[in-house]
């Protein structure tokens, strides 16, 4: 990744010893440069989503027992809170908190798999656009400039009434109208590669195409890949976000943040701000964490340090 | 120039043949019966099989395809069942509502987004470079919808200040406008800045220094002309969006725009109004490329004086 | 009567990475430059000649300041005015001719208001008297039918044209000097011989003092009267162009004069060993002893001081020891 960027330390030791060496001070520096909060805010993230049934302390699809009140109970700091629900209950009298930590999963889920859909979907057709050219290029690009036309939330929305809602349709759905922004900016990549002299050597050697766009084309685009899915995870985020607040996204009874904020509108006025401010607070602080990490990643991986 | 008209021209027609393609052989590759899908939720077998009749479901796909674009073609985009008529009737009721909030926005966004993004520009790596660039991030990662709703509890109910629903005066567009701005504010901030850098770096304002020129006259004349190019010309494309994309601001402030007309079509299972406000969209979106395309060639003196 | 530009001990500094890496791209600089003078400045590229030009005008980027030394335009010491000074000064008194015809003018607003800016703001010309003004400038620049010319944009122009239109631009506010950076680089050759020779006709008219910064010594033979040398941001050697081409002193000066091809030589043309120095890592010493075929060991202990091998002539290199030195030292050479 980023590594040998320092001169090897002059030391008697040998020579094997001193390279794994560099090699392990230069990992430990690219983890000690990493942007904290944003890396914390995502561990702890992975760790609620892994761990969601044994952390949660109640099921988020059932009210709370023997609690007062039985719905609406405010948040435990707040006057009339207890401790059995921590940040409260909703219209049902289920425990927001329990809710938020099973919609985690929901959201990385949608986030990441959405995002690797996406991804792989939209490098492979950029690797072929840029790669074979000619028609292969132009079918590729008129669909990827069409479809980057179209608003992404209001192709969602279009696509998810289509299909029904589900959180999996959701996936396909999000990969679908993601994908076309990877497309676009790999062909831009491929198109200088070609004419690298590595390439145009194993075109002379007589690899197939097939084989220079696995072996050669594929690798030197992946940075950039990572860079974009990186920049992209947090806006797919939101797109769940708002599908499942809109009603076409993850159906109910599953807590999926978007769902929780589309469930609270109702009651909005009449003062139960922890069931909007606690999941909307969720959302901001990922897509955050996501944008930042993205940042870095890109200084990282892109020195060109282009605008993605 | 013509030259340049008519091969945007060209490209816009493709591009719209593709959207409408696509929306076609997604209804029939994903959506199962077209005919359940346009019509009403538990409608009866025999209507079912006479509306398939009707619309010709039973001939091959090119010839449905034909028909459909020839309907597009003539305007029918479609009949709402829900509200029982065309959908392109309903869309240009609403259009005046959406209008007037995404103009609002644009306003809200642009007069946010421009002076940050040059301010952090011309003072980088200050604290105004920081506070614009925190403002994009946040931009970024606070989603709208949560935005208005705390903008609602805020404004409308503990300082009850400001009017929480509905159309009426101009009270009543500044917190939408300022929920669906915010996002358009921090793109405005973003391209702006990036924008007035590129053209700070230039040789042509190290000349305009050069000519021993106010540091106001450099940066107001010379750079902010070059740099407003991109950013006005997104202005468009922005407007655009605004108008049509505005589905979740509008049903929370139950504004009478074609977001909400969107939204009531997903709520009751309106696909013909789904179908038929995205197409309008499709439409309308890449005639505002088309228009912005040959407004900026006519801006830059350099497409517009060549033939 | 002082000389029209005297600089003395200038140092400009660059400060990067907060302050934590210093480049020192112009360490101790002294010329003069009388009215009616051509003096050419070459060296690598990175040796610091634009940071020169830059300094001169107080436009320096911002990680860049000036830490030492004066520079007296007129007796009045540049590095002492305020911001609004300067800016009565550039455009005005002090011109600067960019290294790119292509980029340094504006592509959105017309011939006529870029080459009136100067006698806009300096002059305080407007209407029919500006444009009488500019139609004057471009013409004094050879550009043919002026009139409609000025109505037009940047890229209705050839590269060279352009480039004349940045020289009436630097005429414009009728400046006793005129700082050029590679002005021809970016042109073809014939292109830049007339450019060349337009630029010396209109400094013979106008008596103005003129700073030629190149990297091609012929163009030096042709239009100089001073040549100086200068190496990682030090002038090596300097002096009257014909003496030094006849008799270069500094082992550098001969290094470039030898990587000139002559016509008719059959000897090969020599390269100079070795990378251009980093600014950021210097030598000890001279710090030109690692590419230098005669460094002796001194050399690479010690600074050289200045040496005076004739009249107005300065060249710092151990190998004229025992010669006049001159009064002025540099740093560090206290011993």
């Amino acid at each position: 990744m980023v590594l040998a960027s320092d001169p090897a330390p002059e030391l008697s030791v040998p020579a094997p010893l001193s390279a794994t060496r560099t090699l392990l001070s230069a990992r430990l520096r690219t983890v000690r440069e990493m942007p904290l909060l944003a890396v914390a805010i995502i561990s702890i993230l992975c760790v609620l989503a892994v761990f969601a049934n044994v952390i949660a302390p109640h099921d988020p699809t059932l009210p709370v027992e023997n609690i007062e009140p039985a719905f609406f109970a405010p948040p435990m700091w707040s006057e009339g809170g207890s401790s059995t629900a921590i940040l409260g209950t909703d219209f049902q009298g289920r425990d927001v908190f329990s809710r938020l930590v099973h919609g985690s999963r929901v959201s990385i889920i949608v986030g990441l798999v959405g995002t690797l859909v996406a991804a792989a979907l939209g490098t492979a057709m950029g690797v072929l656009s840029g790669y074979l050219g000619r028609w292969v290029d132009t079918v590729i690009m008129r669909i990827t400039d069409a479809w980057l036309a179209l608003p992404a939330l209001i192709f969602a929305i279009f696509l998810a009434t289509l299909v029904g809602p589900s959180m999996w349709n959701i996936v396909i759905i999000l990969g679908a109208v993601f994908w076309t922004r990877y497309a676009r900016v790999i062909r831009g990549e491929v198109l200088s590669l070609r004419e690298r002299e590595y390439v145009k050597l194993a075109e002379v050697a007589g690899a197939s195409k097939v084989r220079v766009m696995i072996r050669h084309i594929l690798p030197n685009v992946m940075n950039t890949t990572i860079v974009l899915a990186s920049l992209t995870i947090g806006v797919v985020i939101i797109a769940e976000a708002s599908l499942s607040f809109l009603g076409v996204g993850v159906p109910p009874p599953a807590p999926a943040w978007g769902s929780m904020l589309a469930e609270a509108r109702p009651t909005l006025l009449t003062g139960r701000w922890w069931l909007t401010v606690f999941p909307g607070l969720a959302i901001m602080l990922v897509v955050l964490a996501t944008q930042i990490m993205g940042d870095w990643l890109r200084v990282k991986l892109d020195p060109q340090l282009r605008n993605l | 120039m013509r030259q340049f008209i008519l091969r945007r021209f060209l490209y816009s027609i493709i591009t719209l043949l593709i959207i409408s393609i696509t929306i076609f052989s997604l209804v029939r590759i994903a959506g199962g019966d077209p005919a359940r899908l346009y019509s009403e939720p538990g409608a009866r077998e025999e209507d079912l099989a006479r509306l398939r009749a009707q619309w010709g479901l039973d001939r091959s796909y090119p010839e449905q395809y034909f028909s459909f674009m020839a309907n597009i073609f003539k305007g029918d985009i479609g009949q709402s069942f829900q509200f029982n008529r065309p959908v392109r009737d309903l869309y240009f009721q609403r259009f005046t509502a959406s209008l007037q909030l995404a103009g609002g926005a644009l306003i809200f966004a642009m007069a946010v987004g421009i002076p940050l993004g040059i301010l952090s520009a011309v003072k980088l790596n200050t604290w105004w470079d920081s506070l614009g660039k925190t403002i994009a991030l946040l931009g970024l990662a606070i989603p709208n919808f949560w935005l208005a709703l705390v903008l609602l509890i805020v404004f409308g109910l503990y300082l009850d200040v400001l009017p929480v629903a509905g159309k009426g005066g101009f009270s009543n567009l500044i917190l939408p406008c300022i929920a669906l701005g915010w996002y358009f504010a921090a793109s405005f901030m973003r391209l702006t800045r990036s924008s007035m850098l590129d053209v700070l770096g230039s040789e042509y304002i190290k000349l305009a220094r050069l000519k021993g020129m106010p540091e106001y006259v450099v940066i107001g004349k010379h750079a902010f002309k070059n740099a407003l190019i991109p950013v006005v010309t997104w202005a468009g494309i922005y407007l655009v969006l605004l108008l049509n994309t505005a589905v979740v601001i509008e049903v929370i402030f139950a504004w009478p725009g074609i977001g909400s007309l969107l939204f009531s079509g997903i709520f009751q299972r309106d696909f013909p109004l789904v179908q038929g406000a995205v197409i309008m969209i499709g439409v309308l979106i890449v005639l505002a490329n088309f228009v912005v395309d040959i407004a900026y060639a006519y801006i830059d003196p350099r497409i517009r004086l060549t033939r | 009567m002082p000389p029209l530009l005297k600089v003395s001990g200038l140092k400009t500094h660059f400060f990067t990475f907060r302050g934590t890496r210093v480049v020192k791209a112009v360490d101790g600089l002294d010329f003069t430059l009388e009215e009616g003078e051509t003096m050419g400045l070459v060296g690598e590229s990175g040796c610091g000649k634009t940071t020169t030009c830059l300094s001169l005008v107080r436009l320096l980027p911002p990680a860049g300041r000036i830490v030492e030394g004066s520079i007296e335009f007129d007796g009045d010491d540049l590095v002492q005015k305020s911001i609004g000074e300067m800016q009565n000064i550039r455009g005005n008194s002090i011109a600067m001719i960019l290294q790119d015809p292509m980029a340094s003018l504006n592509p959105l607003f017309s011939i006529y208001t870029q080459v009136g800016e100067p006698a806009y703001y300096h002059q305080n010309l407007r209407g029919r008297t500006l444009s009488t003004r500019v139609r004057d400038l471009l013409g004094s620049v050879r550009i043919p039918s002026p009139e409609t010319r000025m109505k037009e944009y940047p890229h209705q122009m050839s590269g060279g044209m352009r480039q004349r239109i940045v020289g009436a631009i630097a005429l414009a506010g009728g400046p006793r000097l005129i700082i050029a950076d590679e002005p021809t680089t970016n042109l073809d050759v014939t292109i830049q011989a007339q450019y060349l020779n337009l630029l010396r006709d209109i400094q013979r008219e106008t008596k103005v003092g003129l700073i030629f910064v190149t990297h091609n010594l012929g163009i030096v033979a042709k239009m100089c009267d001073k040549l100086a040398v200068m190496y990682a941001g030090r002038i090596v050697e300097q002096g009257n162009v014909k003496e030094i081409f006849r008799n270069p002193q500094h082992p550098y000066t001969r290094a470039l004069l030898g990587s000139i091809p002559r016509i008719g030589s059959k000897e090969p043309l020599y390269a100079i060993p070795g990378q251009p120095p980093n600014l950021a890592a210097l030598p000890k010493g001279c710090y030109f002893h690692p590419r230098c075929p005669e460094a002796m060991d001194r050399c690479r202990v010690d600074e050289p001081p200045i040496y005076a091998p004739g009249d107005q002539w300065e060249a710092t290199c151990w190998l004229l020891d025992g010669q006049k030195q001159v009064a002025r030292q540099v740093e560090g050479v206290a011993s």
